[in-house]
């Protein structure tokens, strides 16, 4: 079953949207749109250390990331996050709006992605009708393969059941699974389910990783996407996983390690060695930052504000050039 | 029913109602009789669960929308933990006495 998103070296097969027969943009069309970006967080590479450093559209870290995405068979991919479709509240009024707001800012990007990654909280209260809606949104980006991660919305009182009736095709255990493309490995993770206080992988789970992770040579650029960080970001929210140290030793010996999550609704960047960790925000509600508030309440803000704290992710990597670069982009 | 703090350990309360605000279960420790009526209500805009901690507990709400409530009749005297498994930092305790 894994066999399907273990195609090396090619595009994981697809089966929503069209076929991606050629990427469409010149050089100084991409170059002008990279302009569109505000701050772009780029990293670095070299000698087995990752520098990251936060570069604005007139940068040359930027001018590298765009010439990266301008590369023909250069690899560009979306992650969205935390939709929370099915969310009523005064915090967003319209989060069905608002994810349609999302889908249509990922088609006009001005490239075409190689995948879109929901990191999970695709829905608010895990029922059919919400994911069978989520779903539907989703058909209308124009990428090669949608994936997705669960949230622990998303697995509300079924241990994840629901969800991966819908969106666990051929993955593996409780909805995990891995996939290569352009050169890079990827990893997708389930820290949602069987929740103590913090997010949580088991023991299957580690040992999938472990082998998945056995055969590749340590300059493999590695990809991990979770819903909940793989660092304490803030424990005494839940903003942590228990057991991921265990993966995080697994990932030590690569040099390139990136590791995005939803979650917390918010941007935030940490580098811990050899890996990066990059929370992305979400397309619902604002959070508060750590501490900054009794509980993680959905935020109320004025109209303005709440597009400002909402938006999508592109990410640029280059083969052989062991450069990833990560840009966050508010909602238009 | 003040809000209960975190790391203050709670006094348990008695009654038989339980608000879910600001992220927390109201009184952190319930008692309660054998055969009381528990009601739950949540009164945050997020929504939460009220979970059993652990398996083969009885505790097992749908997820709670804003204002949406739960109960459960307790016939068993004993100690019962509980959370909330989309916040499951939210824990608390109905203690059930003869």
């Amino acid at each position: 079953m894994s066999d399907y998103y273990n195609s090396h070296d090619e595009a994981p097969a697809g089966d929503a949207g069209r076929p991606d027969t050629e990427h469409g943009m010149t050089r100084r069309q991409l170059l002008r749109h990279a302009g569109w970006f505000g701050g772009a967080v780029v990293l670095t590479v070299a000698s087995g250390e990752v520098i990251s450093h936060i570069a604005d559209s007139r940068g040359t870290n930027a001018g590298a990331a765009a010439a990266a995405a301008a590369d023909i068979g250069a690899l560009r991919f979306v992650q969205v996050s935390d939709s929370h479709i099915g969310f009523q509240g005064p915090a967003n009024m319209d989060v069905a709006g608002s994810f349609t707001e999302a889908i249509n800012q990922v088609n006009s990007l001005g490239f075409r992605p190689d995948f879109v990654m929901h990191s999970g909280d695709l829905t608010h209260l895990s029922t059919t009708g919400q994911f069978d809606q989520v779903r539907q949104m989703m058909t209308g980006m124009q990428t090669d393969r949608v994936f997705t991660v669960p949230g622990e919305h998303d697995s509300i009182g079924d241990a994840g059941r629901a969800y991966r009736r819908i969106f666990g095709m051929g993955t593996l255990g409780d909805g995990w699974y891995s996939f290569d493309t352009h050169g890079v490995h990827f990893i997708a993770l389930v820290n949602t389910l069987s929740l103590e206080k913090l997010g949580h992988l088991g023991n299957d789970q580690i040992d999938f990783v472990r082998k998945d992770l056995a055969g590749l040579s340590s300059d493999t650029p590695i990809v991990v996407f979770s819903h909940i960080p793989l660092f304490a970001m803030y424990p005494q929210w839940g903003w942590s996983t228990d057991d991921a140290l265990k993966v995080i030793a697994l990932l030590r010996r690569f040099s390139s390690v990136t590791c995005l999550n939803g979650h917390v609704h918010q941007l935030f960047t940490k580098t811990d060695g050899n890996i990066t960790f990059h929370s992305a925000t979400t397309t619902a509600y604002p959070l508060p930052k750590p501490g900054r508030a009794p509980a993680p309440t959905p935020q109320v803000v004025p109209a303005r504000q709440l597009k400002e704290a909402l938006g999508i992710r592109s990410v640029g990597y280059r083969q052989g050039d062991r450069e990833l670069a990560v840009k966050d982009q508010r909602l238009a | 029913m003040g809000p209960s703090r975190a790391g203050a350990p709670a006094a348990p309360v008695a009654g038989n109602a339980v608000a879910i605000k600001n992220f927390a279960f109201s009184p952190a420790t319930l008692k309660v009789k054998v055969g009381t009526t528990v009601t739950w209500a949540n009164q945050d805009t997020d929504a939460h669960t009220v979970t059993s901690a652990g398996s083969g507990g009885p505790l097992h709400s749908a997820a709670l929308n804003t204002h949406a409530t739960y109960s459960y009749t307790f016939t068993k005297p004993g100690t019962y933990a509980y959370l909330c498994t989309i916040h499951p930092f939210m824990t608390a305790t109905v203690e059930v006495t003869p």
